[in-house]
């Protein structure tokens, strides 16, 4: 393998840098407002490290629908519901859990990196799924990701517009209010227009 | 030619430590979630590091599929949070020990 170059290990660096202090900041941080910006910080991190790998369409869509909508989604909620401070960190309904957390996750990072390091299955093997499309090292494959999803994965791509509606309606339903017994009754006895959300 | 594919998976393997770690450990539901935004992202960047490597271009297929799965998990979860928030006004997980409404 071709020894990196310097540009490549500072954007490395500073991808490595924002994930990880935003990662900490989103496990740290008490106000739910800081945690999501540092979500953002994250988020934007792994764009940068999409680009370096020469996935750019990845990285838009990570900027636009990260970033941008769940994000965002992430702040309404949080102002909606108003900022929610009374997480009480203090209290440990599980005697001893936070440091069987710690734990469990240092023995599992360090098994996964122990097994990149004593393994070999990173073989540079070419394209091994057989039907891939094979992409060239280096260069912007948008064309390359819209042919694989389109005609490999169109069955894939076809199922995740129906989650889609699903999902919407899913959250549509879960997060309307629900109308009292008497409202309806009212509402159906002066069978008057329904005026839905104007006492929300 | 970029850095090695094991830096961006050891970097990947630490997202997913600290997205698990804080999933385990703190109790609002809104925090937990975005624990889970980071591990599905470490696993995003794993996805897109194979994919390079292997030069084949069902890596990042994959990620567009888990960003689509992602935005409907969040979109569906909050909505769980705002009708719980409703009627307990808390999002701590703690208080939701039971099933019943």
């Amino acid at each position: 393998m071709i020894a990196a170059t310097v540009p490549d290990v500072l954007v490395f660096v500073t991808a490595a840098l924002l994930i990880v202090v935003g990662a900490l900041g989103v496990l740290a941080v008490k106000n739910p407002v800081h945690a999501a910006l540092s979500l953002i910080m994250t988020l934007f991190g792994v764009a940068i490290a999409f680009v370096a790998q020469s996935a750019d369409f990845l990285a838009a869509v990570q900027v636009i629908v990260y970033a941008g909508a769940i994000v965002v989604l992430f702040l309404f909620v949080i102002m909606f519901l108003g900022v929610d401070r009374r997480e009480h960190v203090e209290v440990e309904p599980l005697v001893g859990q936070r440091a069987f957390a710690g734990i469990g996750v240092v023995v599992t990072v360090a098994g996964i990196v122990t097994l990149m390091a004593k393994s070999h299955w990173v073989t540079g093997a070419v394209a091994v799924s057989g039907q891939g499309t094979p992409i060239v090292p280096g260069s912007a494959n948008v064309r390359e990701v819209g042919t694989a999803v389109f005609t490999t994965y169109l069955f894939a791509f076809e199922a995740t517009a129906a989650l889609l509606i699903i999902a919407v309606v899913g959250a549509v339903l879960l997060a309307r209010r629900e109308r009292r017994r008497d409202e309806i009754d009212e509402a159906t006895a002066s069978a008057a227009p329904v005026t839905e959300g104007s006492d929300r | 030619m970029t850095v090695p594919a094991a830096w961006y998976l050891v970097l990947a393997a630490i997202l997913f430590g600290i997205g698990a770690l804080g999933l385990l450990t703190r109790r609002s539901a809104l925090i937990m979630f975005m624990c889970v935004e980071l591990m599905l992202n470490a696993v995003n960047l794993t996805f897109v590091t194979f994919s390079r490597t292997l030069r084949d271009i069902g890596g990042q297929a994959a990620v567009f599929f888990v960003m689509v799965v992602a935005a409907a998990e969040v979109t569906v979860g909050l909505g769980i949070v705002v009708s719980v928030f409703r009627r307990r006004n808390s999002t701590s997980v703690d208080e939701l020990a039971e099933m019943k409404g």
